[in-house]
């Protein structure tokens, strides 16, 4: 289902010469009314009139969440505070919040993308959309209430939290379409359950779960508990909310809306773009935002563009599910691994929870992974021919998964370091001073 | 005529042989025998103790990994060529040995040999069938 097929069915050629078009003037617009954005382009000696091809983008300078919080509360904001309609913000566990500006135009725009993403999902003026999703300085709630209304939908606007009732309300009221986290999502199924609700008589028909990460894995969990279809929905506070790029029926990659957001992936040591299905960190501009443009923010997200033509009919190029955060990926040989792709080895090898450590040294010039893991109970052999055995097969599971040789070290349970959150997964000791 | 032996997980690590057997000392459990295997990265501490359920626990609780595993302690005479032979028999019937460590008892007189193979109940008729003295656990706690 559609909600704009004209547009998201568009002919490739002329999306480009859309995007041009929209580039153009929102770096224009930028350079002219944000000075921090102009100072930018001067150091940089590119002047809006030099773009005159999309490829030419690749001469902005990136904005990074340091330069939006450099800027707080309002300095990255193109229309005057009168034309400024509503904010939002993000948590910021690490300094400064960034808030986001929104004029009347933008907020339109955001009920556009969002009710093209709720279609994507199955809804229509017939159903029962329940928000759970936080409204407030969070975008989520909004977002998807924009665009829901957009579509005409009924909306429960339940927003997070109050888990019971939410369950409640799913049941009394009949609620077809739920948006909220997927880890929420997932919570909601136990607590069903334990109010003796069985999820799979609720009459929900999809959902869609994003503003965290998440796996296959808790998408068939999800869909079994409840008898839905899951989809993943992508967004960001600094260039709009949610609404970026929703996964169609195909559920196969996420479909950007391309005519509204521009997307770039790039080598994240280098800046520079990767191919098409390489892995790198997500870039995107704004191409229709008034009161905040946006150019090449980097997102920190690690994927890769889908270009192939997806069955859907959407001309929209596609992004994978979000693969992880650059702050976890380690560039080896070259090679960008991340900590996930370990993981998966480790536990499809020894079946159980891992507890590992990635150690990267380079001895004298080539990179060397060393990864440490738990020996488990249940796979621990008194025979030095099983336990050798066990590490090897953990080394090459690793490297079918990474593409890199590693060295796997096991050790006793409980040695390596617990911490309280994030567990520290890797230690870099490579000197950079050789 | 099983014997069950302990084993535990050691890392090539400065004190772990020390803090594995301080809690078994600790415990009040006596080590009748024991042997290493050592690999450039971990060991494996193999012993046949008073107490296997009670040590299997309390190395449990230290966070050691264990595992019980059952062996075959025999008999040999304690002079030259008393293991060769008994060893000659299975090699005869094809049988592979995993492992296999010896500690004399206190008379003198006989060895005892500790060994795992791929086939313990085979192993076991084989020997007894030659007239191999197989140690019951009673044997092992006399010693």
């Amino acid at each position: 289902m559609f909600w704009n097929k004209e547009i998201e069915c568009i002919d490739e050629e002329k999306l480009r010469e859309k995007q041009l078009e929209r580039l153009k003037n929102t770096i224009k617009r930028a350079y002219e009314k944000v000075p921090y954005y102009r100072k930018k382009l001067n150091e940089a000696q590119v002047s809006p009139d030099d773009i005159k091809k999309l490829e030419d983008i690749r001469n902005i300078p990136f904005t990074s969440k340091a330069d939006l919080r450099e800027v707080y509360p309002f300095g990255m904001f193109a229309s005057p505070l009168s034309e400024i309609v509503e904010i939002h913000m993000s948590s910021g566990t690490t300094g400064r919040p960034i808030v986001a500006g929104y004029t009347l135009l933008d907020i339109e725009i955001w009920g556009e993308v969002m009710a093209r993403c709720l279609t994507m999902a199955g809804a229509t003026k017939n159903d029962i959309v329940q928000v759970a999703y936080g409204y407030g300085l969070f975008t989520g709630g909004f977002g998807v209430h924009y665009g829901a209304r957009k579509i005409g939908a009924m909306i429960v606007p339940a927003s997070a939290g109050n888990t019971r009732r939410q369950i409640e309300i799913m049941r009394d009221f009949g609620t077809t379409i739920l948006a909220c986290t997927p880890s929420y999502a997932l919570y909601m199924a136990e607590v069903a359950q334990e109010m003796g609700i069985e999820p799979t008589t609720l009459k929900l028909k999809a959902g869609c779960f994003g503003a965290e990460m998440w796996t296959e894995a808790m998408r068939t969990e999800i869909e079994k508990r409840f008898n839905l279809n899951a989809y993943n929905i992508y967004g960001l506070t600094e260039i709009i909310g949610p609404g970026v790029a929703h996964e169609c029926s195909e559920k196969k990659g996420l479909h950007v809306f391309e005519d509204h957001f521009f997307v770039e992936v790039i080598d994240p040591d280098t800046g520079d773009p990767v191919y098409d299905g390489q892995r790198g960190e997500l870039v995107l501009t704004t191409l229709t935002r008034e009161g905040m443009p946006m150019l090449r923010f980097r997102t920190r997200d690690i994927t890769s563009i889908i270009r192939d033509k997806c069955a859907c009919g959407r001309t929209f190029a596609r992004i994978e599910r979000i693969r992880g955060r650059t702050d976890d990926m380690i560039k080896v040989r070259g090679v960008m691994i991340f900590p996930y792709q370990i993981e998966k080895a480790i536990l499809e090898v020894q079946g159980v929870e891992p507890h590992y450590q990635i150690i990267i040294t380079r001895p004298q010039h080539l990179d060397e992974i060393e990864v440490m893991v738990e020996m488990s109970k249940e796979t621990f052999s008194d025979e030095v021919k099983h336990i050798e055995n066990l590490r090897r097969k953990l080394e090459k599971r690793i490297e079918d998964i990474t593409g890199i040789r590693v060295k796997v070290t096991l050790v006793e349970p409980k040695s390596l370091p617990r911490s309280e959150g994030k567990a520290k997964r890797i230690i870099d000791k490579r000197s950079l001073h050789d | 005529m099983k014997i069950k032996q302990i084993s535990v997980f050691l890392e090539n690590k400065r004190g772990r042989l020390y803090e594995a057997l301080k809690v078994l000392a600790d415990s009040k459990i006596n080590i009748r025998a024991l042997s290493i295997a050592d690999t450039s990265e971990f060991g494996i501490l193999r012993m046949i103790v008073t107490d296997p359920e009670k040590a299997k626990e309390i190395l449990e609780n230290n966070e050691f990994t264990v595992k019980l595993t059952n062996v075959i302690a025999m008999a040999v005479k304690d002079k030259p060529g008393g293991l060769a032979e008994a060893l000659n028999y299975l090699y005869d019937a094809n049988i592979n040995i995993e492992y296999i460590y010896a500690f004399v008892e206190k008379s003198g007189e006989k060895a005892v040999v500790v060994l795992r193979t791929e086939n313990l109940d085979k192993t076991i008729s084989i020997l007894q069938d030659s007239n191999i003295k197989l140690l019951t656990w009673d044997d092992v706690l006399a010693l």
